[in-house]
């Protein structure tokens, strides 16, 4: 699994960080994504799957291998 | 699953529909139609980085075009819904086609609350569409001076765009403090000094009366408090009209909005409602209103999108946490939960070397919602803490009815 994130569309609404922290954190003062891991194993995809579905902004891509 | 679905609507809530149903594997027919010519934008950055910074198109699509092909949806622009029959599930074009479907979802969104004042007409600005954006752009210029009747979220961020080019900005708002009603006396004012730190002046407690042009082109403005205001430009934030005039007679129930359950049906079968347009029923029992924020338009989509191909959303509307952001002075404020029409508000969080501080909003002793400035990895930290109560909350009342 691949991960994409566009910090253009993040409306830092934080979702992703809930749902898979290991995989997502977020700028302390204006809340946009920062990808930790852009290659997570295969622990972490329920939860990064999640992270992308709930993103209000669709912000994520993911690409399943 | 299959059958054909129109969207009426292109912006946020009918695209999200869109995405979403093709996500939940619906391959039946899908059409958008909106009046707006542009392909389907975003609006957040209209009053942002559209005045300020880059005002391409492309900039603020919410996705490019071949993601419609992708997704096998027709698109019609610029063409105005302008009859719906509920019965037949049919919608009727300002073109003059008509369209039926077997689900129809009425996202029309609403438009800039016209500004009515004696002389107003013609003269006074409002910020809705890409369209609006671009008008109020070409009017911006350094130096120039900006009234901005109506102190809310689009009068706060045009206001914080004109001091970012070097323009005067002064806001004319009806109530004592710009904000109150959204985020208490305590929050708004925080968000006054802001303003005020940023140069931006802030006329409370009165409204515009009349506007005249002068002969040099400036427009003179007389205030109900019996002051005048001289400026080059005039833009009004006074909220927004739900889109539903097209829908009346159509069986559907209409009353500021159009009314709808925690699912977006409307009591005709086959036709939902989602974004600022849709009344939706509150879970709890509460009265049922517009959510005219990003976020809940997204969220009603979403679960329009669920109902619509017969699949259980991963979050009901009961789990929904309102959430806003707005950018003003090149800083993030952010709310989350309840912030409206509550007075017991603590400081949670403050670093003013940064100018940054978080407040908790408290209803009869238990946390309600947040809201701060520069704090987003914090407020990030609550959504959990304000879920777990509101279901505690919802934990009571299901006990006191049963």
């Amino acid at each position: 699994m691949k991960i994409q994130i566009d910090k253009a569309r993040c409306i830092a609404a934080g979702q992703c960080v809930l749902q898979a922290p290991k995989v997502f954190d977020q700028d302390e003062e204006d809340g946009i994504v920062i990808l930790l891991n852009d290659n997570p194993t295969e622990d972490l995809w329920e939860s990064t799957r999640m992270a992308a579905r709930l993103c209000p902004s669709e912000a994520i891509t993911i690409i399943e291998d | 699953m299959d059958g054909s679905v129109l969207i009426v609507g292109a912006s946020v809530a009918g695209v999200g529909v869109l995405n979403e149903l093709r996500r939940l594997g619906f391959n039946g027919q899908i059409t958008l139609v909106d009046s707006d010519p542009e392909y389907p934008y975003d609006r957040p950055p209209l009053s942002k980085s559209v005045l300020t910074g880059d005002p391409s198109i492309d900039g603020v699509l919410l996705h490019q075009r071949p993601h419609y092909d992708g997704l096998k949806a027709k698109i019609i622009r610029a063409s105005s819904a302008i009859r719906l029959d509920g019965e037949r599930r049919e919608v009727e074009l300002d073109s003059g086609a008509r369209i039926s479907a077997d689900f129809i979802v009425i996202a029309t969104g609403s438009r800039a609350r016209p500004f009515l004042a004696d002389g107003a007409q013609g003269l006074v600005l409002t910020l809705r569409s890409y369209c609006d954006a671009m008008r109020l752009r070409a009017l911006l210029q350094p130096r120039i001076s900006v009234a901005i009747v109506g102190g809310g979220f689009i009068g706060a961020e045009v206001a914080s765009s004109v001091r970012a080019i070097g323009a005067d900005a002064t806001i004319i708002e009806r109530d004592p403090l710009p904000l109150e009603r959204v985020l208490g006396t305590t929050v708004a004012r925080r968000v006054a000094s802001l303003h005020e730190a940023a140069g931006v002046v802030q006329v409370c407690d009165t409204g515009v009366e009349r506007i005249r042009q002068m002969l040099s082109g400036r427009q003179y403005l007389e205030l109900a408090n019996g002051t005048s205001i001289e400026a080059d430009v005039v833009v009004a934030g006074l909220g927004n009209i739900p889109n539903v005039e097209w829908a009346a007679g159509s069986g559907v129930e209409i009353d500021n909005g159009i009314f709808c359950d925690g699912s977006g049906r409307t009591r005709m079968p086959g036709i939902y409602a989602a974004g600022d347009v849709a009344r939706w029923q509150s879970h709890d029992g509460g009265h049922a209103r517009r959510h005219e924020h990003w976020t809940a338009a997204r969220e009603q989509a979403r679960i329009v999108a669920h109902a619509i191909a017969g699949a259980e959303p991963e979050k009901a509307w009961g789990a929904f946490l309102p959430y806003f952001w707005s950018d003003l002075h090149g800083r993030r404020l952010q709310a989350l939960g309840r912030t409206s029409g509550i007075d017991d508000v603590r400081l949670a969080f403050e670093n003013p070397d940064k100018g940054s501080f978080l407040y908790e909003y408290y209803e009869a002793g238990n946390l309600a919602g947040v809201a701060g400035i520069g704090v987003a990895g914090k407020i990030t930290r609550y959504n959990h803490v304000l879920t777990d109560v509101g279901e505690g909350a919802r934990t009571k009342i299901e006990e006191t009815v049963n």
